[in-house]
């Protein structure tokens, strides 16, 4: 009950117009970096970090989760049209939905990608909403020790998952707890790895690391092998809407792909591609169509795209009760709330129940205008794809340079985005993945903190960590997670791709 | 590709990696030895670096296995020319903000530079896209936001 009347205040925030603008523009960029392939909702949102620290948090973390899941929406249309994901967690999808376009039902395959979307993402975010104060009441028991434990937890969930080798995603992230290093300590003033340049007593900022990495490095990485063959847009031939026969074969992949996508999404196992896969090949097993597979089966299409929506939401359930990010575009929106000096965490939902319900309100109106937003202007999002991409590089670069600028116009803070750039560009070229470096910098510190306090709080002793039942367990967890991949090759072809 | 690497010995990328890690080690090491603020009770602020420092020695040395095994995959080779046009117009505009050149000057060669290194042919078109680019964004910070983006010459007749 307090769920309904707390998400009911939330859509009273939500309404207010200017949530709503915040929240029009989040989906329309969102959609229109899901289309444009190489730019994803992560590196949108680092973009966006620089020049929103002045405007309304509410409003901005609205538009942020409007990227986010507008990028989903938008992913499945280069899937389907060009065969060229515009996002990892659009990969299943292209699989049948390009050949469905090939077969002339580019149409369905975009209606039934959007509508499962939005049914997905409405039952996904309904889950958000009801798990969310759930969490959030064990959360509120948790002590330092727990908070610690759990940092272990992601730290190695986020390196063993992403990427293909637990090795270079811990490499990654140690490199990223390092960075978290530098400055002052905050519980003694003691400079640490500052070498005396004055700029760094302050760290590192999370904005530059982030744009650094992933809009710089894709720069670069993008320049360093651009001679690819020019990619063929299908033209969508009859009719956009769906059969009866369409709607029959579409709903239940719909709502098994929802199934996979919300708790894999919640759960610290890396980002939206294992959940869309595995429900491709659940569709591929279940179909009573199955030599259409590989051909242009529609539950093919309607499963995945249900599922990397469904896990967009699920993400955020960590994220908001725990701090916790499970993907990129998480750990740049949990940079996003620390830029307003808001902790995501069992606080946030007692001392703004505004802004959280208010954001969990908006992902609903968010779901709704981006179904709106992507049937009838299909036509629209397609044009995009002929911005000529040296043009649109070069503009990432300037909004990247001119956010950089915005919050600190020192050259020692440019010299370090263009040093993070080229860093994120040898990372991208040695198949090193660069969000664990993120979330090194972002919750290394937190950890380091946690941890100094349950061992105050000790007196030193450091079996604190394995006596009480929560952190032990979490523990134990990590130390599994981090065994596992090792112990189970198998499960490669799983491994979550970054965005 | 695994037998490439073989072939050859070892995996260079993976070794200099290796290598890199040591020395950042060693320099987060080093740096928590010369710390003199220590914590009276509980762990001092050099405990974590020292952590992270020994974590960093166990993947460099990871690294050096991993070299003689298989190594990151051997990636395609990088259109340097690329990459230099790119690099060079993000060395000006360091330099160009550093020295005073300010924010309109520095975007429109940012611009330009990348737009060249992408593959696009017509650098004097570019440079014009990004000067009106950096005017326009200029001009919304200054007026719009009230936030004053670094100023050259160029921009004081604009303020």
């Amino acid at each position: 009950m307090d769920t309904l009347l707390s998400l009911l205040h939330g859509f009273g925030v939500a309404f207010e117009p200017a949530k709503l603008l915040f929240c029009l523009i989040g989906v329309f960029l969102g959609t229109a970096v899901g289309v444009l392939p190489g730019i994803g909702p992560a590196l949108t949102v680092a973009l966006l970090l620089p020049v929103t620290f002045k405007l309304d948090p509410a409003g901005s973390l609205i538009m942020f989760a409007g990227i986010y899941y507008g990028g989903m929406y938008g992913g499945s249309t280069t899937a389907i049209l060009l065969n060229a994901p515009g996002e990892s967690a659009s990969l299943a999808t292209a699989l049948e939905g390009s050949k469905m376009a090939k077969a002339g039902r580019g149409g369905p395959a975009l209606a039934t990608s959007a509508i499962g979307s939005f049914v997905a993402g409405l039952i996904a975010t309904i889950g958000l909403a009801f798990l969310a104060p759930l969490l959030v009441e064990l959360a509120v028991k948790f002590g330092p020790w727990d908070y610690f434990a759990l940092m272990i937890v992601a730290f190695v969930t986020v390196s063993a998952t992403f990427g293909d080798s637990p090795l270079r995603g811990l490499t990654s992230l140690f490199l990223g707890i390092a960075l978290g290093l530098i400055g002052i300590d905050k519980l003694t003033g003691q400079a640490r790895l500052t070498f005396g340049v004055p700029e760094l007593l302050n760290g590192v900022e999370v904005t530059t690391l982030a744009v650094g990495l992933f809009a710089v490095g894709e720069a670069f990485y993008v320049a360093s092998k651009r001679f690819r063959d020019p990619e063929e847009i299908i033209p969508i031939k009859g009719s956009l809407w769906m059969t009866k026969e369409d709607w029959k074969r579409s709903w239940a992949p719909w709502l098994r792909g929802t199934a996979f996508g919300f708790p894999i999404g919640a759960l610290p196992a890396g980002g939206a591609e294992v959940p869309t896969f595995l429900s491709y090949s659940t569709e591929r097993k279940l179909c009573k169509y199955p030599d259409e597979f590989g051909k242009g089966a529609i539950e093919g299409v309607a499963g995945p795209e249900a599922a990397n929506n469904a896990s967009a939401a699920g993400t955020l359930v960590p994220l908001l009760t725990l701090g916790l990010p499970t993907s990129a575009t998480a750990a740049i929106m949990l940079a996003g709330f620390q830029q307003y000096g808001l902790n995501p965490g069992p606080l946030l939902f007692a001392e703004k129940p505004d802004l959280v319900w208010g954001l969990i309100a908006s992902l609903f109106i968010a779901n709704v205008m981006l179904v709106i937003l992507n049937l009838p202007l299909i036509g629209l999002w397609v044009r995009l794809l002929a911005i000529p991409q040296p043009w649109l590089y070069a503009g990432i670069l300037v909004f990247a340079t001119m956010g950089t600028l915005a919050v600190n116009g020192s050259p020692v803070e440019l010299a370090m985005l263009f040093a993070f750039g080229f860093l994120g560009y040898l990372m991208r070229r040695y198949d090193y993945p660069v969000a664990p470096m993120v979330v090194g910098l972002i919750l290394g510190p937190m950890a380091e903190q946690q941890l100094r306090r349950a061992l105050q709080i000790s007196l030193g002793d450091p079996m604190i960590l394995l006596e009480n039942p929560i952190s032990a367990t979490l523990l134990g967890i990590a130390a599994l997670a981090l065994v596992a991949p090792f112990a189970m090759k198998g499960l490669n072809k799983f491994k979550a791709s970054e965005d | 590709m695994t037998n490439d690497t073989r072939t050859q010995g070892a995996n260079k990328p993976a070794l200099l990696v290796g290598v890199l890690l040591l020395i950042v080690a060693a320099l987060v090491g080093y740096d928590a030895s010369q710390q003199t603020i220590t914590s009276t009770y509980g762990v001092g602020p050099t405990a974590m670096p020292y952590v992270v420092a020994a974590g960093l020695v166990i993947l460099g040395l990871s690294h050096f296995v991993v070299a003689f095994r298989e190594g990151p995959p051997q990636p395609e080779e990088a259109d340097r020319k690329a990459l230099l046009w790119i690099a060079g117009g993000l060395v000006f505009l360091i330099a160009c903000i550093g020295l005073g050149g300010g924010f309109i000057l520095a975007i429109t060669v940012v611009f330009a530079c990348t737009a060249r290194g992408m593959g696009r042919q017509g650098l004097l078109i570019d440079a014009a896209i990004g000067f009106v680019l950096g005017l326009v964004i200029f001009l919304v910070f200054a007026k719009v936001l009230t936030l004053i983006l670094p100023s050259g010459p160029l921009e004081r007749l604009f303020l």
